[in-house]
């Protein structure tokens, strides 16, 4: 009996101290609702719905996430004012996370991820009152539905931008004698060139827009770089990056660029750099430094507080969301992060260079001159704006819509004919590999 | 040193078999687990998040109840996740651990989606259906089947077997979805234009079909394992293989057959999703659901009324875990983690109704 009651006491002192550690660590663990606690009234009744295809874990929703609470303290508002909808799959789930949006009185919803899109558009349908928006979606405007709106940033400019980073890194390894063709041959085509890499997620428009933008950064700096492209064929997948990164630097890549979620590149990157191999990263999105102290230089990244701030505060004054909406450097809609100490000397002033050529239009992202396509400039490049169902092999027409031409002024104008990049040509000096990662 | 001199050292405490468990005793062994769970939990949501408990459970609770619409999404899932129960009832009572029931899920969904987009056009809407049907049931037949008759002809090992099928069947999807999609990133619904194959609105929703298929199969499968002859054969072939062949069972004809029906009901849950659920096709449409059937299969003994019951919580727990998410944005890892805690207390006390702890000295009776 006497053992049975030393167990009870036992247990009882471990729960008694579980409950106190607990207590402790409160306040580290609740950062997140001391904000809904500690916050003022509202000024506003409005409702907005929020439909993630992830969380705050992961990098693209948690910068959906910041862009929404920097929207709400732009314009006065609180956490009750957003109801969040984490880790929507995009099916069924999709459609079920916007009626309940609605059927909870939201004004206005937001999902964000691309294959959201057919789900939010039919509840656009189905509650014509409320408005819609699909984030990176490519068809709003050929609904002919007034709720229903796309908007992406023009992530290709800070793409180029960290191209530049890049390229300046590339410089100075060669002037300084680091990278030769005796000190690393295999980063070396016959031709002299340097290599490069890009890890892509999908062979799209979207991806091909971002890795040709990088390139074009790059090349800006140093003309003689060659890129390779290699495809994960998925948004976030830690392992598949890792192992194209790995795959990429094995092949001769001196830079690893990316256009996918996680930071599985970065991290190999690093991994290869503590080896003794050259090579260095630029990442998607979020800061890559703490996974990739050395071997990070940067990350591209979008500012959606600009967009979160803008369509919420329309939604607020009745006005109407604009339908496809796509901004850039000029209004701060997109960035790099923090230059890494890897970086080339004077890399902060030539980015800044940059940026500010960026902004006042001085400089243009897709210059014709800057490029080729089998070896000739382009001159033309329709683009039809059509939405297609390409399930059966055969594209059909879901959403018609006109072709238009893109090349205006010497440069392909990227996102001025809808919010998506439709950047779709394959320009000389870059190579997509046929297989994706395995 | 001396040894100490001990004669048959008994333990403090020792399990053992009950006998068999008054039902009223069951009923009230299962309520203190879930009471029990509803308390550690309280102390989880105080200390570690800080909120009220009684609030927290009454988010939870409207995850399924709040609305008459969220009530019929959990009737939804409740039926899809039923339906792969249903069909692994057959399979486990035979003592075949079908683990592939996620595998035969999708492939039945991908021979439902590509009949849908390839026939969609040309066939008209009941043979289209037909058509979705046959092929969904024939292609989650094969998965069942293929292990089934390796098993049968060289004593293969079922469950690396069913378990590598799920791969196989997963990077088919994979594969074929890639292709699909053509020049957009994901592969979003399919037939948008046409809504071929998509099941029609009945009382307001297109998965009412979906519900009503897998109440008929709730009764049709439990008239099967309980009053037919094959259900019959599949109990013996369960219980002692040798016994089923002396009493002139071809186990091996049984075991096939219903590995063919277990497979057809799983490639018969993937038709549904498809065509009454998501409209599309990818390598999560089933969810997971493949392996948490096999928990809805076990705790009902194979029985589909239980199962109905044990499938409504396991829903209601998942959507209470959202709706706690959402409503605190909060980690979803957090909300999972009270669910969890249930689950692990219902799971637990499974435990206590099948044994009992015995202290030392107490005079006990060992149960077979």
């Amino acid at each position: 009996m006497k053992k049975v009651l030393g167990i009870l006491m036992a247990a009882v002192m471990a729960f008694s101290l579980a409950a106190c550690g607990s207590t402790g660590s409160e306040s580290t663990g609740s950062t997140s609702e001391g904000s809904q606690t500690a916050e003022a009234a509202s000024t506003s009744d409005i409702k907005i719905g929020a439909i993630l295809v992830g969380d705050e874990t992961e990098g693209y929703s948690a910068a959906h996430i910041n862009g929404i609470k920097e929207a709400l303290s732009n314009l006065g508002l609180t956490e009750d004012n957003v109801i969040w909808k984490y880790k929507v799959a995009e099916d069924s789930a999709c459609m079920d996370a916007a009626e309940d949006l609605v059927g909870q009185g939201c004004d206005i919803i937001f999902a964000n991820s691309y294959g959201h899109q057919t789900y939010m558009v039919e509840a656009a349908e189905k509650y014509p009152d409320v408005t819609f928006v699909s984030m990176t979606g490519d068809f709003a405007a050929l609904t002919g539905l007034d709720n229903f709106k796309n908007a992406f940033t023009k992530i290709y400019e800070s793409r180029y931008v960290s191209g530049v980073v890049a390229g300046m890194k590339l410089q100075e390894l060669v002037e300084s004698g680091e990278l030769t063709t005796e000190t690393q041959p295999d980063s070396f085509d016959a031709d002299g060139n340097i290599k490069i890499g890009y890890v892509g997620a999908y062979n799209y428009a979207e991806v091909v827009s971002g890795y040709t933008a990088f390139f074009l950064g790059v090349r800006s700096v140093m003309p003689n770089v060659v890129m390779e492209v290699m495809y994960t064929n998925s948004w976030f997948d830690i392992d598949k990056e890792g192992a194209a990164a790995e795959a990429l630097i094995a092949n001769g890549c001196v830079i690893i660029g990316q256009h996918a979620d996680s930071t599985g590149a970065p991290a190999a990157t690093e991994k290869m750099l503590g080896t003794g191999r050259i090579c260095y990263s630029i990442g998607y999105n979020i800061d890559m430094l703490d996974t990739a102290p050395n071997a990070a230089l940067t990350s591209a990244t979008n500012v959606w507080g600009v967009y979160y701030t803008e369509a919420i505060q329309a939604a607020m004054n009745g006005e109407e969301v604009p339908v496809d909406w796509a901004k850039g450097y000029e209004d701060g809609a997109v960035a790099i992060t923090t230059l890494g100490s890897s970086c080339a000397e004077g890399t902060a002033e030539k980015v800044a260079e940059v940026e500010a050529a960026l902004k006042d239009g001085s400089l243009k992202v897709f210059d014709t001159s800057t490029f080729t396509v089998d070896g000739q400039t382009v001159t033309s490049a329709p683009i039809d704006l059509t939405f297609y169902d390409y399930s059966t092999g055969s594209p059909v027409a879901l959403y018609q819509g006109e072709t238009k031409e893109a090349i205006t002024d010497g440069s392909f104008s990227e996102s001025t004919l809808r919010s998506a990049p439709y950047f779709a040509l394959r320009i000389d000096g870059i190579t997509e590999d046929a297989e994706p990662v395995a | 040193m001396t040894k100490a001199t001990q004669t048959v050292h008994e333990p403090l405490l020792r399990i053992a078999k009950r006998d068999g468990i008054p039902f009223g005793k069951k009923v009230l062994i299962r309520a203190v687990a879930i009471l029990l769970a509803l308390v550690v939990d309280a102390l989880f949501i105080f200390f570690v998040t800080g909120l009220n408990p009684l609030s927290v459970y009454g988010v939870m609770y409207q995850g399924t109840f709040a609305t008459p619409v969220r009530f019929s999404w959990a009737l939804r899932d409740l039926a899809t996740l039923l339906c792969v129960g249903i069909a692994l009832a057959p399979a486990f009572k035979m003592r075949f651990w079908n683990i592939g029931a996620e595998g035969q899920v999708l492939i039945g969904g991908m021979a439902t989606a590509l009949t849908m987009v390839y026939l969609g056009s040309s066939l008209p809407a009941p043979l289209l259906f037909v058509a979705m049907f046959a092929a969904s049931v024939v292609a989650g037949a094969l998965w069942g089947f293929i292990p089934a008759w390796f098993k049968s002809r060289w004593n293969t090992n079922e469950t690396l077997f069913t378990l590598m099928m799920n791969y196989v069947a997963t990077s088919i999807v994979a594969c074929l979805t890639n292709i699909m999609r053509g020049q957009a990133s994901s592969l979003g619904t399919l037939n948008k234009a046409t809504k071929a194959g998509w099941f029609p609105v009945l009382f307001g929703q297109r998965y009412t079909i979906n519900i009503i298929v897998v109440l008929v199969l709730t009764f049709a499968m439990y008239a099967y394992l309980k009053y037919s002859k094959h259900g019959y054969e599949i109990a013996v072939v369960g219980e002692s293989e040798n016994t089923a062949r002396y009493a002139g069972i071809n186990v091996r004809r049984v075991m096939i057959r219903t590995m063919i029906i277990s497979g057809a009901i799983c490639g018969l849950c993937g038709f549904l999703i498809v065509a009454g659920k998501d409209q599309t096709i990818s390598t999560t449409s089933a969810g997971g659901r493949g392996f948490t059937a096999i928990i809805v299969a076990w705790l009902a003994k194979f029985n589909t009324f239980y199962m109905a019951l044990i499938s409504f919580l396991l829903v209601f727990l998942e959507r209470g875990a959202s709706e706690i998410a959402s409503a605190y944005s909060l980690n979803e890892y957090a909300a999972d983690i009270i669910t969890g805690v249930i689950l692990f207390f219902i799971l637990g006390s499974e435990f206590f109704i099948n044994y009992r702890v015995v202290r030392r000295g107490e005079t006990h009776k060992e149960g077979k």
